[in-house]
């Protein structure tokens, strides 16, 4: 089968690869590009394990084909922080203890920035329906809103 | 001090920054194959023909093998030697794996599995209940049988009567991370398996008999799953030895990775029940008698179903004293999956039996069912803690086992907490203001009811197989200082390692960040058990210690001697080692042993003491001690339609002097919305011809974010482990998930509030299961 050739950008940076025309971009990432921080947790877009952005919008990258991404941005987990630099979110998953087994924390955490790109003072409520497309089957959710709760709230004080 | 600090889990930042390694992150050499499975369709039936010319002619295909093409052993149960890796000429469930596909990518193989063209002579399957006692179906001769007492004139004598039988459905352990393995092969034929096991020496145990070579020449390492739940204490090893013998037919690597519907297919889940009971009562509510009978649904293998049903026998008193008891258990063999461990080991199951019966004699003499538990608990220890009962007699009589404190096999509870801790969290929740104002609610409102409900939780830790009860570890200090550590252990997303590590900062009085925690390694530390029955921290903290303290009484030796100071006088702490008047770093400690050759490396063993268990009559202290917990959930229910909120939910849990308690109130939530989902949301449905219908997110429905109770308070009781256990903390992996019980309680307040009858549900309560209860209970259809 004959090979697409599909040019985007990763986290900031011009990446071309080849593809099989029914590989997603999940499969892309993980096994073209060594980017295995998005998870394979059903391959349904049932769980939210490898959520990305395409283009600013939160996706599940197991329901995009990689063809699909040519000519648009893609933003994972990996980009998330800046060199060393954790992302507010970040440090405050890790201070809230947000995290177990930790396989879900990344596709929450893509899932989280962009909640807070959009709406930077969202109640609790939407932040529980907007990552409910996020399942977690360890922590039992609590600590992983307040996180979420928290970074908004620094984030509007330092803005 | 490094103990008893709220630190995050060791991967953290990792975590955060998908840094973190599973095992299907770890990069693979060039040519690496992967592997699928072609599963049987239905349930039981005898193989006719086995045409596979397709399959190994479809796209990226590199081999396929059926049972004939093993070398050695074809088997991998964790028990009986009753589980084939593939099918010989029979099937026992749809979805076993018939054979096995080994091609060039993921996908390749999974469509080449499904091009196989089985042929079955079919054979009737038993699926049910009845049809597994009609067919005699089950695992060991007869039904077990634990007890105290004459039962049946105890509650024919009693004041009052109930009797009921419910079903207690299974559950999906859904570990984000599905099951995955990855073989590499070796010089002289030996192997290396990656495997996200909770049990490596179980894996090992297996690969070693399914290549045919000793136990040395395979060595499996584990350095983090993606969430366990008991799901992989016996559940990965068919991929691992799939992944082992392909790579030694093939001699290139091989992985394998159960995509989410095969996962859901394949593996067992916890065993679902069913539960018949008859209590004798007084007036008061104190029990007099009760019986209970347990079918469980054990699948097609025995795996672990024999200890996780004498798990909920043993556990079937939960906090109650039971004066007279019996307890019958059936281990019903059926042509489903085999049903496995799961967090609690079938401790929830046993639980979810009394406090079905506590519920049921509260709403038959009307009273508060918190009294009636109360009323029933066992009696405080003697001369400790929490409040004594009225009826507990005083001190002085400690050699001889008082009446009230025994379990129905014959161990005293010395460490009952439960006194204190529920009259605590009524105070914290509001228990009472809130139980009327819920009442005055349900007066007012015909439509939305609301409900409330206390559980207590006692839970039993070490394993009931007695000889499990050990571990070890292996230490390295290296002469800058910096410490190796390495435990049987395995991190599931619990903090084992975490904890582990502050272990060992302590002993050497060291900053953590000199502990290097390293992946379990069956080379490192040899013939372990499961990181199972919550036992992680107790046992591998106790074997790290050990470890730790003999080299640091070398060093202490050694450094005493050079300074002609007493041994006593050496003292490890803030990063320094202090010799009577001298200091210095633990660095330049440690150089200095390293140039005097003294051994800075050293094993540490621990095995759990006072644990004798007979399990055939049911007695003996199968446990070192009991971990406690309380929680209070307020539901709101739609009549209509039968769906339901966790309005608030108020948890106090026993985690003793807690190791870390940032990561045990993390458990402790983690635990109750594991457990709240079993018993509400997360129905397993099979259909008529024994082909699971929900082996996916879509179908199967665990908690998600949304369903967060709105308020949700979390605290952790402060006693210490009244045993001497690593620093007094207490196991915490499993007890919290039975506080979820008090979930499936408070739906059921709710619907009582819709008339007179008790609503007996069935577990999960579904939004379609309230909703028949509501009809029950208002309209008596
Ligand atoms: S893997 Fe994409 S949503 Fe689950
Ligand atoms: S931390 Fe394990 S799934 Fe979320």
């Amino acid at each position: 089968m004959s090979k697409i050739h599909v040019t985007t950008k990763i986290n900031g940076d011009t990446v071309e690869f080849l593809c099989d025309p029914r590989e997603t971009v999940l499969d892309v990432l993980r096994d073209r590009l060594g980017l295995t921080g998005a998870k394979e947790g059903c391959g349904t877009g049932d769980c939210g394990a490898c959520s990305v952005t395409l283009d600013g919008r939160l996706v599940c990258s197991c329901l995009v084909l990689g063809a699909e991404a040519d000519g648009k941005e893609i933003g994972t987990v990996e980009g998330i922080a800046q060199g060393e630099d954790l992302h507010p979110l970040q440090e405050k998953f890790i201070e809230y203890a947000a995290l177990q087994c930790g396989i879900c924390t990344p596709g929450i955490l893509v899932a989280a920035k962009s909640l807070l790109e959009k709406n930077p003072d969202p109640t609790e409520e939407q932040v529980r329906y907007w990552l409910a497309g996020n399942l977690c089957r360890c922590t039992g959710y609590d600590k992983i809103i307040r996180a979420v709760m928290d970074t908004a709230a620094d984030l509007r004080e330092a803005s | 001090m490094s103990v008893t600090i709220p630190l995050p889990h060791d991967a953290a930042r990792m975590h955060v920054t998908g840094t973190a390694r599973y095992v299907d992150d770890i990069p693979t050499p060039a040519g690496s194959l992967h592997l699928a499975f072609g599963l049987s369709p239905i349930a039981r039936g005898r193989i006719t023909g086995l045409d596979l010319d397709a399959v190994r002619a479809a796209p990226g295909v590199v081999a396929v093998m059926t049972a004939k093409d093993l070398p050695f052993a074809n088997d991998v149960s964790p028990s009986a030697h009753d589980e084939p890796l593939l099918a010989e000429d029979e099937v026992f469930y749809a979805g076993q794996p018939v054979f096995l596909v080994v091609a060039t990518s993921h996908l390749a193989a999974r469509k080449a599995a499904r091009l196989g063209d089985m042929r079955f002579e079919d054979l009737p399957a038993i699926l049910t209940i009845e049809q597994a006692l009609a067919a005699d179906s089950r695992f060991e001769d007869g039904p077990r049988v634990y007890g105290r007492g004459d039962v049946g004139p105890a509650i024919a004598a009693a004041p009052r009567q109930v009797e009921g039988e419910f079903e207690l459905g299974g559950q999906e352990h859904f570990y984000l991370e599905g099951q995955v393995a990855l073989a590499l092969p070796q010089e002289g034929g030996d192997m290396v398996v990656h495997s996200s096991t909770q049990h490596p020496t179980e894996i090992q145990h297996k690969v070693a008999e399914a290549l045919g070579v000793p136990m040395h020449g395979v060595r499996v390492e584990i350095r983090r799953m993606g969430g366990g739940f008991g799901g992989k204490e016996s559940q990965g090893n068919a991929l691992a030895v799939a992944c082992a013998v392909a790579a030694r037919a093939t001699g290139r690597t091989c992985k394998m990775r159960y995509d989410r519907d095969d996962d859901m297919t394949i593996t067992g889940k916890r065993h679902a029940f069913r539960i018949a009971y008859r209590a004798g009562f007084e007036d008061d509510g104190r029990l007099i008698g009760v019986d209970f009978t347990h079918y469980a649904i054990c699948g097609w293998a025995m795996d672990l179903s024999l200890p996780v049903a004498d798990r909920a026998m043993l556990h079937a008193d939960n906090a109650y004293y039971l004066p007279t008891v019996r307890i019958e258990s059936h281990r019903l063999k059926t042509n489903t999956q085999s049903a496995t461990a799961y967090r609690g080991f079938g401790g929830p199951q046993g639980m979810v039996g009394i406090e079905r019966v506590m519920d049921h004699i509260a709403h038959d003499l009307g009273l508060d069912p918190v009294l009636v538990r109360q009323r029933n608990y066992y009696a405080a220890p003697v001369g400790g803690g929490a409040a004594p009962r009225p009826s507990a007699s005083p001190r002085g009589i400690s050699n001889k086992k008082e009446a009230g404190r025994v379990t129905p096999y014959g161990m005293e509870v010395e460490d009952f907490e439960l006194q204190g801790m529920t009259n605590a969290l009524m105070e914290s929740s509001g228990y009472a203001a809130r139980r009327a104002a819920i009442a005055a609610w349900n007066a007012d409102n015909a439509v939305i009811k609301k409900g409330i409900a206390f559980s207590p939780v006692k839970f039993g830790i070490s394993f009931t197989l007695t000889h499990l009860n050990q571990a070890g570890a292996l230490v390295h200090v290296y002469q800058d200082g910096s410490v190796h550590l390495n435990h049987g252990g395995t991190e599931m997303g619990q903090g084992l390692f975490q904890k582990v590590a502050q272990v060992a900062a302590d002993r050497f009085g060291i900053g953590l960040e000199a502990v290097k925690i390293t992946a379990t390694d069956t080379g490192k530390v040899p013939n372990t058990s499961a990181t199972a029955a919550s036992s992680g921290s107790d046992l591998n903290g106790m074997a790290v210690k050990a470890a730790c303290d003999t080299i640091r009484d070398r060093m202490a030796a050694f450094l005493a001697e050079r300074a002609q100071a007493d041994v006593s006088d050496v003292r490890f702490a803030d990063g320094r080692v202090f010799v009577g008047a001298d200091e210095m770093s633990f660095a330049e400690a440690a150089a200095a042993a390293y140039q005097g050759r003294i051994s800075l490396s050293a094993t540490g063993f621990y095995k759990t003491p006072k644990v004798a268990w007979d399990r055939i009559k049911g007695e003996g202290r199968p446990f070192f001690y009991f971990a406690y917990g309380c929680a209070v959930t307020e539901v709101a229910i739609d009549t209509r339609t039968g769906e339901n909120r966790i309005l608030r939910a108020d948890l106090l849990h026993d985690a003793g002097a807690s190791l870390n308690p940032a990561l045990d109130i993390g458990q402790v939530e983690g635990a109750y919305v594991q457990g709240a989902g079993w018993l509400t949301t997360e129905e397993l449905v099979w259909d008529d011809a024994g082909r699971l219908r929900t082996h996916a997110p879509s179908t199967y429905k665990i908690p998600a974010c949304s369903d967060r109770p709105d308020v949700f308070n979390v605290g952790l009781w402060g006693a210490v482990n009244r045993e001497d256990t690593i620093y007094r903390s207490k196991a915490v992996g499993e007890p919290p998930f039975m506080l979820g019980i008090s979930a499936w309680l408070a739906l059921s307040d709710a619907v009582a509030a819709c008339g007179t009858a008790y609503p007996a549900m069935d577990a999960p309560a579904t939004a379609e299961e309230v909703w028949r209860a509501v009809r029950r209970v208002r309209d008596g259809v």
